[in-house]
């Protein structure tokens, strides 16, 4: 297997509070990781890392050749509740943004990449909207375009945080079909509330609570979850759905 | 109006117009893009104690008012960057310490301070050559730092963590377009003054805003919207007999009102 990126021992620290501690995991070339925890367990602060937008208070995050270039290699598709919906910017010009090259400032991309920008709008049928402005979109159509410009570059990893929110079912089974296609070519690790959906798509689950637990298996049980720390709600899949609620057994830390 | 061209303060005047439209043209769409139009009322208030210190000291208050301008700008930023004080309520910190640092040095300054109102509400018709000179400078920096960089400031403003993860200066361009909105800002004090320059960096772009979601058509369209609005404003302030400052603004509102008719009777017949 390729390792991708490694991460080792990882501690991030706000102030006192503890985001993330002793965190390890390695990541692949051809690995598809659910990261699930609850909220404010450090599922986006161990993103955060990856993508070096943050420093880490110790440990280290090792990526292999290429991708050594902190996010150069990597695609990422915040949420979608992150931006301002009303900024004057057209669909062409944030899908062609995923584009933006290091130590280009005056032509961060050019017009060459409108071949790829072509490419990326029919793949994601969203041909109709490129002179748009986003604020002009739908949810679902947005999530479409902020894919677009996650994988504009290429990527040999795609990074999504909860991608599932605001978006209907339709869409959401799509995006999953979309991934697991995408998942050939790419590493893919995807943060979600929804457990249950994730883990029919997912290769591995990374149990997020300030610790890390990697589960290398998309079968997941109540007790593993438990003994993980992850206090989360979980929908086993199966011929008929029910659902499992894990203890809140909270490990303060602060 | 040829013959009101023969007069050098009102060849002056209408310098002033071209010049501060291309810096409030482009440096409003940005402050309005980013949602920091409070912070721009922070600098502009702040500034007036640049004022004041440089009445009381004697040298040209634009000086004091950009050095003032600046200084809080980066005092803004850098503590909200810090997360030690709330964004707004550093705002609302600078905004009346400048202003009251302002009042204190005028009321020390001997004898009365007749430029006191047009500094706080603009003057167009006695801008000189110097502030000319000062007002041309800060536009063409601010024409070329667009014209040179204009993807990699859309990029950065729309999501900086997103431009930060493709190592794009972030940083870099948010200090460097705060303090060229800081000293913008300070240039079009002579045509509106502290407290009625707020409008110059909003309403063009408010106007451009209804006919165009895009950011450059949004820069460009303010330019021509602003230098419009300023001329006429001129033109009938001096008709008039009446305030240049305020009767700018109240011009620009008339073009808003008149761009919200439009695009309603556009929709109507659609």
């Amino acid at each position: 297997m390729n390792k991708l990126i490694e991460i080792k021992n990882l501690t991030v620290k706000y102030g006192t509070y503890v985001a993330l501690q002793d965190a390890n995991l390695t990541i692949s070339q051809s690995d598809f990781i659910g990261v699930i925890g609850p909220n404010g367990g450090g599922k986006t602060t161990l993103l955060k890392a990856i993508l070096g937008l943050i420093e880490p208070t110790s440990g280290e995050i090792i990526f292999a050749d290429k991708l050594k270039e902190k996010g150069s290699d990597i695609g990422y598709l915040p949420q979608v509740n992150k931006f301002d919906h009303r900024f004057p910017i057209t669909v062409k010009e944030v899908i062609l943004s995923g584009l933006a090259r290091k130590n280009r400032w005056a032509k961060p991309y050019m017009r060459k990449d409108n071949a790829s920008l072509d490419r990326i709008v029919e793949e994601l049928g969203i041909q109709n909207l490129v002179s748009k402005a986003i604020g002009e979109l739908s949810g679902g159509q947005m999530q479409r375009v902020f894919l677009g410009r996650a994988l504009i570059s290429d990527p040999r990893l795609l990074i999504l945080d909860e991608p599932d929110t605001y978006v209907d079912n339709q869409f959401e089974h799509e995006l999953y079909e979309m991934l697991i296609e995408l998942n050939k070519r790419m590493a893919i690790m995807l943060v979600s509330h929804d457990v249950g959906t994730i883990t029919t798509y997912v290769k591995g689950i990374a149990c997020v609570n300030t610790t890390l637990n990697y589960h290398p298996s998309n079968i997941i049980s109540p007790e593993q979850l438990k003994a993980y720390n992850c206090p989360i709600q979980i929908i086993t899949h199966g011929e008929v759905p029910h659902t499992v609620l894990g203890t809140h057994n909270h490990l303060h830390k602060h | 109006m040829i013959e009101l061209l023969q007069y050098e303060f009102f060849r002056n005047a209408l310098w002033a117009a071209l010049l501060t439209s291309i810096s409030c043209g482009i440096i409003g769409s940005y402050i309005v893009a980013r949602r920091m139009v409070f912070i721009g009322g922070g600098i502009t208030h702040a500034s007036f104690g640049g004022i004041g210190i440089a009445y009381f000291a004697g040298i040209n208050p634009l000086l004091g008012a950009a050095v003032f301008a600046v200084l809080s700008a980066l005092g803004i930023n850098y503590f909200t960057n810090k997360g030690n004080i709330r964004q707004d309520s550093s705002i609302a910190i600078w905004w009346s310490l400048g202003m009251a640092i302002g009042i204190i040095f005028i009321a020390l300054s001997p004898g009365y301070a007749p430029n006191l109102m047009s500094f706080l509400f603009g003057s167009i018709l006695t801008v000189s050559g110097i502030d000319l000179l000062f007002m041309s400078t800060i536009a063409l920096i601010t024409g070329m730092v667009f014209l040179l960089f204009f993807r990699t400031i859309m990029i950065v403003s729309f999501d900086s963590d997103f431009a930060q993860a493709r190592n794009l200066p972030v940083k870099l361009f948010d200090y460097l377009l705060i303090v060229l909105s800081a000293l913008a800002i300070v240039a079009s004090i002579r045509v509106s003054g502290v407290i009625l320059v707020l409008s110059l960096l909003t309403l063009p772009q408010a106007t451009a805003n209804i006919f165009t979601k895009k950011f450059s058509s949004i820069i460009i369209a303010s330019v021509l919207i602003g230098f419009a609005g300023i001329v006429t404003g001129l033109m009938t302030a001096y008709y008039t007999n009446l305030p240049s400052g305020a009767t700018i603004i109240l011009v620009l509102t008339v073009f808003f009102g008149i761009g919200k008719l439009v695009s309603l009777l556009r929709w109507v017949r659609n």
